[in-house]
């Protein structure tokens, strides 16, 4: 007799309770985000948009713990966080490779591994042949893809993402969000992704939220059905996209008319 | 396949040569400059404004130069200068490194101590040589110490600013990779600081040089010559062409190591990618 195994009950990987951040003290404070609440599963790819100001960075950083919250609690499950930024930030002085090694190294990974491992974390963003490269000898889209696969080598469960792909041009970003969707999918990672890139949201996300300014809060949230892998320009994604383009700017002048 | 091969070698020679180029024409700029400046000098001499005895031509420095250059006593000289500035600049090298690195993790200490570092970087060199005769004597470790102070604090500064100036984006980058302390400073502080770090000893340099001829002038150790001591003799015997002839061995040696010194800062930029040019 066996008994049949239920049907797997997705777990948080993420979950934000009543986070706020404030700046400055007493009267004079500033709150920067009203307390949010998030819960995001496993595997789930999160979006948030909106306008400047509305703390979408200050969330980001709060979650990667490179800032702490005013109130509330953050909790990542002993997951890994890692985060990546809209500069690529990697280090001038190093190679390609030796960027991506130093985040095996700072894990204390053992030498005959890494280099390895390195090699196929390039070869995963399609840099393979870019490895002896410095930063100021590739171009920005490639950069970013070193940055990727730096955030890759944290082996990191929870990738968190602050509009990684901002600077870059229209060509080079889709040919990214394929490769992004391609590695998410395969190693089953869980995003948080900010942008101010309604459309890139929707290609991207599974689910999308929408965020006010002043201070910063979760206004609606969007579930997105169309099916993998999309294409930014598809009938679906550009309709999703107006309608929460529409609903940005109705809060956005909302704001200002208070 | 072939064709991409002959292009890539094509543009790399023409590279090459471009370089050639641009180092002739600035050789060329400058032996220029050199030849204004001589003949400004013949043209002085030759008005009669003073008799030739007080200021000789640069022919007849010209010769006494080249006499010089044949004579032991001027290499003599010139070495004993040469290691005093490295024992000198190897020291305050040595001194500033560690002042800088630890006034750069220490707040308080910065803010207390590092106006005072400031401070002594602006004072002349010349003006610690009583206290430093009285305390060690006429002896090389009088030297050695002016220099020290001198150079130091332009090591230390250079230390202390390199750390300051290293981007924010880097910091939290190899935060959020997990780097701490000992491996942060190893990986990311001290690499990205070293451009600034280099910059500071090329200061220093120059500081710790001009108080050592200032040192050479006043402290004169008994029975060693000296490039300060060829000086201090030229004055003695009111001889005109060996003074200045010595005064070019001092600007050229400052110039060379000087160069030594841009070469070094030039490449580590460049490897940095902190100028333009390099780009492929």
């Amino acid at each position: 007799m066996t008994v049949p195994t239920p049907p797997p009950v997705p777990q948080p990987a993420l979950e934000l309770v009543e986070v706020t951040k404030r700046y400055g003290k007493g009267s004079a404070a500033v709150a920067a985000l009203d307390p949010i609440i998030l819960t995001v599963t496993e595997g789930e790819f999160v979006c948030l948009v909106g306008s400047s100001g509305c703390g979408k960075s200050t969330l980001l950083s709060i979650i990667a713990g490179l800032d702490a919250p005013s109130s509330g609690t953050v909790e990542t499950f002993g997951r890994r966080v890692a985060l990546m930024f809209q500069e690529p930030a990697l280090f001038p002085w190093l190679t390609a490779a030796a960027n991506v090694d130093l985040a095996l190294r700072a894990r204390a990974v053992p030498r005959d591994v890494r280099r390895e491992r390195v090699a196929r974390l390039l070869a995963t963003v399609g840099l393979a042949e870019f490895a002896g490269k410095r930063p100021h000898q590739l171009s920005g889209g490639m950069r970013q893809r070193v940055a990727l696969a730096r955030a890759l080598a944290q082996d990191a469960d929870v990738l968190l993402m602050d509009e990684p792909f901002g600077a870059l041009d229209a060509l080079t970003r889709d040919l990214l969000h394929e490769e992004l969707e391609r590695i998410v999918e395969s190693r089953g990672l869980t995003v948080v992704f900010v942008t101010h890139n309604v459309r890139e949201a929707v290609r991207l996300a599974d689910r999308v939220l929408l965020l006010g300014a002043r201070p910063g809060r979760v206004v609606e949230e969007f579930q997105v059905r169309a099916s993998r892998p999309r294409r930014i320009n598809t009938a679906d994604v550009a309709e999703l996209a107006a309608h929460i383009t529409a609903r940005l700017h109705e809060e956005g002048n909302g704001n200002r008319g208070r | 396949m072939v064709v991409s091969g002959v292009a890539v070698v094509s543009r790399s020679s023409r590279h090459n040569t471009g370089r050639l180029q641009s180092v002739l024409a600035s050789l060329w700029a400058k032996a220029l400059a050199l030849l204004v400046v001589l003949g400004a000098w013949q043209l002085v001499c030759l008005s009669g404004w003073k008799s030739s005895v007080i200021l000789p031509g640069p022919l007849a420095v010209g010769a006494t130069l080249w006499q010089q250059l044949h004579d032991a006593v001027l290499w003599q000289a010139v070495s004993t200068t040469m290691a005093r500035a490295v024992i000198g600049f190897g020291l305050s090298l040595l001194i500033g490194t560690v002042i800088g690195s630890v006034l750069s993790r220490n707040k308080l200490l910065r803010n207390t101590f590092g106006a005072l570092i400031t401070g002594l970087q602006t004072m002349p060199a010349i003006a610690w040589f009583p206290f430093a005769i009285i305390f060690f004597g006429l002896n090389t470790s009088a030297i050695l110490f002016v220099i020290v102070v001198g150079a130091a604090p332009s090591v230390a500064l250079g230390v202390i600013s390199g750390a300051d100036h290293i981007p924010p984006l880097q910091l939290r980058a190899a935060k959020t990779m997990g780097l701490k302390r000992f491996a942060l400073y190893r990986h990311v502080i001290l690499p990205a600081a070293l451009p600034t770090f280099v910059s500071g000893l090329r200061q220093g340099w120059a500081f710790a040089w001009r108080s050592l001829m200032a040192g050479e002038l006043v402290v004169m150790v008994a029975g060693t010559a000296s490039i300060g001591v060829l000086l201090e003799n030229a004055q003695n015997m009111s001889d005109m062409p060996l003074a200045i002839a010595v005064m070019i061995v001092v600007l050229v040696i400052g110039i060379i190591v000087d160069s030594v010194f841009g070469v070094a800062d030039r490449q580590i930029r460049r490897y940095w990618g902190l100028v333009d040019g390099d780009r492929e």
